[in-house]
């Protein structure tokens, strides 16, 4: 697949968030304010392009060759997690004021199903090194515009008046649906 | 206080009062991804509960072994161990729908339920208790996978389990099936079961 493709797939119409439901705790548990959703977007992304990387090269140079494709799931989510801690501590010596940026959401990234779901989707969609590369970025942009995109929308809905069962999960959930609605209409920009 | 619960009330409380879906929240990926059709929706809910119960009765009588300090990672491969036998199980034997379940089933492994059943309960109680509880909250989260899956599956496609159960006059909202069906369908649920609990507690 040519790379223009899977980028504008992966940010707009495969949307991580919207289309394959992934990273759905965060999206609903961070969204409550723009700058947090700003940071928890920018960590994921940066997460998700290293552990695009890592994956690939742990599928096509240990896994595949080996024939050991049934010790993926186990591989690639001790990988993550301890890339996760990782990049903490490297974050931390490096740059402590991205460490104060992204301090808080990087542990939480760990448990966040959207970083092992692009493991296994590039893993499945048996994208080429430089495809898993952008496939990462991409993916990460796309889950940064729809949760930023939903903060915006909760700041204001917070003014509004919402039926008493549906505050909270219940109508951030059905706007979601309507956001996904919306992303549905850029299908036709693949075909 | 845990301990004094009867078994009834250990497995009955998984069905409403801390339901894993509607009440505490968790397992939404799968909740919403694949609940299309009543069938995908049934597959999942099995193979979560595979992975829950075995899990749940290997950490609860593994715990007095794993040292506290890396106890996560050690019911993560516990888990992911269990992800992989039904993954492979689902490939051999019902090809088709592994197909169809595609990331999902690998993506149990990251089901938050699953880890935090084991941290919350199966780290804290017999093996007994945890085998019920394990089996009170997979029966809770195949309910809602059924019901979201019912829900989408006859309003988006007029049919159940593939039967057709509209009149030929039904147009299928393909609404439904879409992603963002899901998240509405999801969120009207929510909305119903806080509205019923709260006329259930002014009573």
């Amino acid at each position: 697949m040519e790379l223009v493709t899977i980028f504008i797939s992966a940010v707009l119409v495969q949307n991580f968030v919207l289309y394959y439901f992934l990273g759905i705790c965060p999206f609903l548990g961070v969204s409550k304010k723009l700058d947090s959703a700003v940071s928890m977007g920018l960590a994921v992304t940066f997460v998700m392009s290293i552990t695009a990387v890592v994956s690939w090269l742990i599928n096509n140079l240990i896994l595949i060759p080996y024939d050991l494709g049934y010790l993926q799931i186990v591989s690639f989510i001790l990988v993550i997690a301890s890339l996760v801690q990782l990049v903490e501590m490297f974050i931390r010596k490096i740059s402590p004021p991205l460490y104060q940026a992204l301090g808080i959401y990087l542990p939480l990234i760990t448990t966040n199903c959207a970083i092992m779901g692009l493991a296994l989707l590039a893993a499945l969609n048996k994208y080429s090194f430089m495809e898993t590369v952008i496939f990462g970025f991409a993916s990460g942009l796309g889950f940064t515009l729809a949760i930023v995109l939903m903060a915006g929308i909760r700041e204001q809905l917070d003014l509004a008046d919402v039926p008493e069962p549906l505050k909270g999960a219940g109508i951030a959930l059905i706007v979601a649906g309507i956001m996904a609605l919306a992303f549905n209409g850029f299908i036709g920009m693949l075909t | 206080m845990m301990a004094t619960k009867s078994i009834r009330a250990e497995f009955l409380k998984g069905l409403w009062d801390e339901n894993p879906v509607f009440r505490q929240l968790l397992g939404m990926c799968p909740t919403l991804a694949v609940t299309g059709t009543v069938i995908t929706g049934l597959a999942m809910g099995l193979a979560t509960t595979f992975v829950l119960i075995l899990s749940s009765l290997v950490v609860s009588s593994i715990k007095k072994l794993i040292p506290p300090q890396v106890r996560i990672a050690s019911y993560i491969v516990v888990i992911a161990s269990f992800v992989t036998i039904a993954d492979q199980f689902l490939k051999a034997y019902f090809y088709p729908l592994s197909k169809a379940l595609g990331p999902y089933v690998p993506l149990i492994v990251v089901n938050c339920i699953i880890l935090g059943r084991q941290e919350a309960f199966a780290s804290r109680n017999s093996v007994g208790r945890s085998f019920i509880d394990a089996l009170g909250m997979s029966t809770g989260f195949i309910l809602a996978l059924l019901m979201l899956g019912t829900i989408r599956e006859i309003l988006g496609a007029g049919t159940f389990l593939g039967y057709r159960v509209m009149g030929t006059w039904f147009k299928p909202w393909i609404i439904m099936i879409l992603p963002a069906g899901a998240f509405i369908t999801l969120g009207t649920l929510l909305g119903i079961a806080i509205a019923i609990e709260r006329k259930a507690k002014r009573r």
